[in-house]
Formats: C-alpha cells, structure tokens, sequence
C-alpha cells in the first residue's frame, strides 16, 4: 500500500473509539484494523456471522469453517460469539452497530451513497451493504478521492444507482478528511503534501474550506 | 419412547427433489455449504429449479455445479461477486437472478420458516431495490412489502447431529441453514458427524430434529470443503 493510502487507513483507524461496535466493509475499510492496539477494546462484526473478530490467519493456519463476509479465512478472540444471518442483521437494523466503514463509487454532497452497481459493467449484488448504510449509527467512507481514470468520486449528485440516501457522514481519501454537513462538503483535515485547491480541484461539488490551518495526517 | 431414526442414503433422500423445485440451499461461501448433498443433486439432474442461496460460491466449487450442468433457471441470492461463472450466466440472460439485500433475504426466510406471509422493512427505500415492492405505510411509516419464503425442499449442512436430525452448527458455517431448516417442505441435512441419541445435548442443538426429514452421515470430507488457497 502506498504511503498516503496507509495514512489515510491510519486516520480512518481513529475513528473508532474505545468500547464502539464496528463494522468493516470489504476492500480498503478492513485494513483499518492493522491500525488499532492489540489490546483497544471494540468489538468487530461480520454479516455472516460472528462478534468479536480475531486476526485473518494464513492459510494453512485457517479453520475452513471461520471467514469473514469478504471470505478472508479470520479468527476469534476471548468473547467472541457466532449466530446465524438473521441475528447478524438484526444487530445491523436495530442499531446495535455504531459504526461502519465502507467503500464508495461515488458520494454525493448530500451523502447519498453510491457502492453496489455500475449498470453494465459490475453487479455482482448488494450484499449486505445497504443494510449497513441504511442503519449503521455512523456512516464513514473510505475511498480514493477518484478513480483510476482520475474522474471525482466525490459529486453534487450520484450518477450511478444507490446504496442508501443521506447515510454518509465523513469521508475518508487519499487526499483530505471531508465532512458531508447540511451545506454539503466541508474540508476537515488534508493530506501531507496536499493542497486546499488540489482537494478542491478533484471533487466535482462545492467544498467549503474553513479560513483557518487544517490538521494534517 | 424413542425418537424415531431419520437416517436415509443420500440419493434416496436427494431422489425426493423434482424437476421445476425451489431448493434453499446454506452457507455463506464454504462454511455451512452441504457439498454432498448440491453433487448429490447434479447426479440426481433435477432441472429448471430455482434455487435460494446467499452466494453463488466460487467457480467449480458448491453450486456452481449446479449452474454450470444448466439445472438452474432462476437464482434468488444477495451476491455473486466470488463466482465470474454465475455473472457470465446472468449477463446472458440463461440465468434469472433475484438480488435481496442479505438481512431481508435472511428474515423472508425465517419468515416462510415460522408461518409468517411477509414482513415490513424500511431497507432500500429510495433505491431502485424498492422499485415494483408493494408499499404500506404502517404507524406513520413506509415499509416495502417482501414477501415469505418456503421452498420445496432445503439442503442444510450442519456439524453434529444425531440420529432423530438434531442440529448443531460450528462458527460461521450457520449463517443461513438454522433459517433454511425451518422454511422448507422437506428438509435434508448432512453432518459430518451423526451421534448416537442423548450425545448431542439438548442444550446444544441449534436446529430442533422436527423440522429435518431426512439424514446423512458425511464420510471423509471431500476437497471442496477445504480452506481455500486464493
């Protein structure tokens, strides 16, 4: 991982705190956990089935029957719990779930959530993923600020079909910490290197830039 | 009294399955994925089934089997990402695929299971996963209608049982069998290992043996039960 990328998975590790229930969306979110203390006392969840993760083991460390919802062959840890997918949603919807970290196509300056289909060419399903956006306490995202063709993820309005309306509260790039407030995108911390303008240049919406130093990271 | 014995060979029981069926079949990738019982069914060639399963599982692997010898018309699931095989299908329009959001799929289950007709859920509103759903508003409230699933016949993996078809789940190999047992007209189960009666605890026992019909006793574990090596 780059440089900048593993900051920005660094700083989106401080996020969590002490005692939250989290769940970490496939992709660059469950590198978060390489982030946190040993000893830091959250509980980690996975749809399919389990409370309390514990590290993601090498294969031929593995138990064939312990994966997380991404597949990665994980582990437990003192108090960790297993129930079927009816319970694990049922932490999801009732609110048990603090917080999430999810992956983004597109955010929108409403914090509308775009992650599950571009029509055409990916839709492979939605998972679990909308029942994470929809009612996770905390919505956070993680996601470079564009995509490799260097077009913004982050827009006035999503293009692409919607994981969940209005759920995203912060998110976190390669570039800066964005905030989605009630006047839209708010510039909260920036990247080492970055400039204001070069954050607001890559994202196709108004940003608002607070007259004062930001905090780096 | 004793508890009668649900023992069966396994293409007795699989031989119950008929063309036109809808099979909900466990697990979440391999965990809880009953192997056995999905090659069981491509000997047994059932077609133009609809299957209920969260995943698609991996190329060669479960019921990829079961798309690949085209036993398959419809797919009611949450996610395919793992299986470019069951995409290839859909994108070609030789497979129907229904997409759920995952805990839907799992409550339309446990609904079908408890005799419940649908449920009420707020997911999806405002994404075109609501479009076409029936709508009701309900103390002040909107919900979409999603409607119980039962289907004809569940293929269930489990642990441990015993010999009357009590259940018990390791890990995260219970994910969906616990619902799928209780949501289908017959109700086949593997288990590794089939205990002799009052071994498995009645404290212990996740799926009651009512809702199993028929048993069987899994030998050595074949190699697609294995971690896998990505």
């Amino acid at each position: 991982m780059s440089d900048v990328r593993d900051r920005m998975v660094a700083r989106a590790a401080r996020e969590i705190a002490p005692g939250m229930v989290v769940n970490l969306g496939i992709g660059l979110p469950t590198k978060v956990v390489n982030h946190l203390p040993a000893d830091f006392p959250v509980c980690l969840h996975t749809e399919n089935g389990l409370t309390g993760i514990g590290p993601t083991l090498p294969p031929e460390k593995a138990d064939r029957n312990l994966i997380d919802a991404g597949g990665a062959y994980v582990s437990t840890i003192p108090g960790s719990a297993f129930f079927d997918s009816a319970t694990s949603f049922a932490i999801v919807r009732s609110g048990r779930l603090d917080l999430t970290m999810l992956g983004a196509f597109e955010v929108s300056a409403a914090g509308d959530l775009a992650n599950w289909r571009i029509p055409g060419k990916f839709s492979p399903g939605v998972g679990g993923g909308i029942e994470l956006a929809q009612k996770a306490r905390r919505v956070v995202v993680l996601t470079t600020h564009t995509d490799r063709a260097g077009n913004a993820k982050l827009k006035q309005e999503c293009s692409l079909p919607l994981t969940a309306r209005a759920c995203v509260s912060r998110i976190f790039t390669d570039m800066a910490v964005i905030d989605i407030t009630a006047v839209g995108f708010v510039l909260v911390e920036i990247a080492e290197g970055v400039s204001a303008a070069d954050v607001v240049a890559a994202t196709d919406a108004p940003l608002v830039v607070p007259d004062m130093p930001l905090p780096t990271f | 009294m004793k508890l009668p014995d649900k023992r069966r060979a396994i293409h007795d029981a699989i031989a119950e399955i008929k063309d036109g069926d809808t099979v909900m079949i466990g697990g979440f990738g391999v965990p809880g994925t009953p192997m056995t019982l999905i090659h069981a069914l491509v000997d047994h060639g059932a077609r133009n089934l609809t299957l209920i399963k969260n995943d698609a599982n991996e190329p060669g692997m479960g019921i990829d089997h079961l798309l690949q010898s085209g036993q398959v018309a419809r797919l009611i699931t949450t996610h395919l990402g793992l299986n470019c095989n069951a995409i290839a299908l859909m994108n070609s329009g030789k497979l129907a695929v229904e997409f759920n959001a995952q805990g839907i799929l799992a409550e339309r289950i446990r609904a079908g299971g408890a005799g419940i007709g649908a449920i009420l859920s707020d997911i999806g509103i405002g994404t075109e996963l609501a479009d076409g759903k029936q709508v009701v508003e309900m103390q002040g409230k909107v919900y979409v209608v999603e409607p119980a699933l039962r289907a004809d016949v569940a293929l269930i993996h489990a642990d441990r049982a015993d010999s009357f078809g009590n259940l018990a789940y390791v890990a995260t190999a219970r994910n969906f069998n616990p619902l799928m047992a209780t949501a289908a007209d017959c109700v086949i189960a593997e288990a590794e290992r089939v205990l002799p009666l009052g071994q498995l605890r009645a404290d212990d026992v996740h799926t009651p043996g009512v809702f199993v019909d028929h048993l069987t006793e899994l030998g050595e574990l074949s190699k697609e039960y294995a971690v896998v090596r990505r």
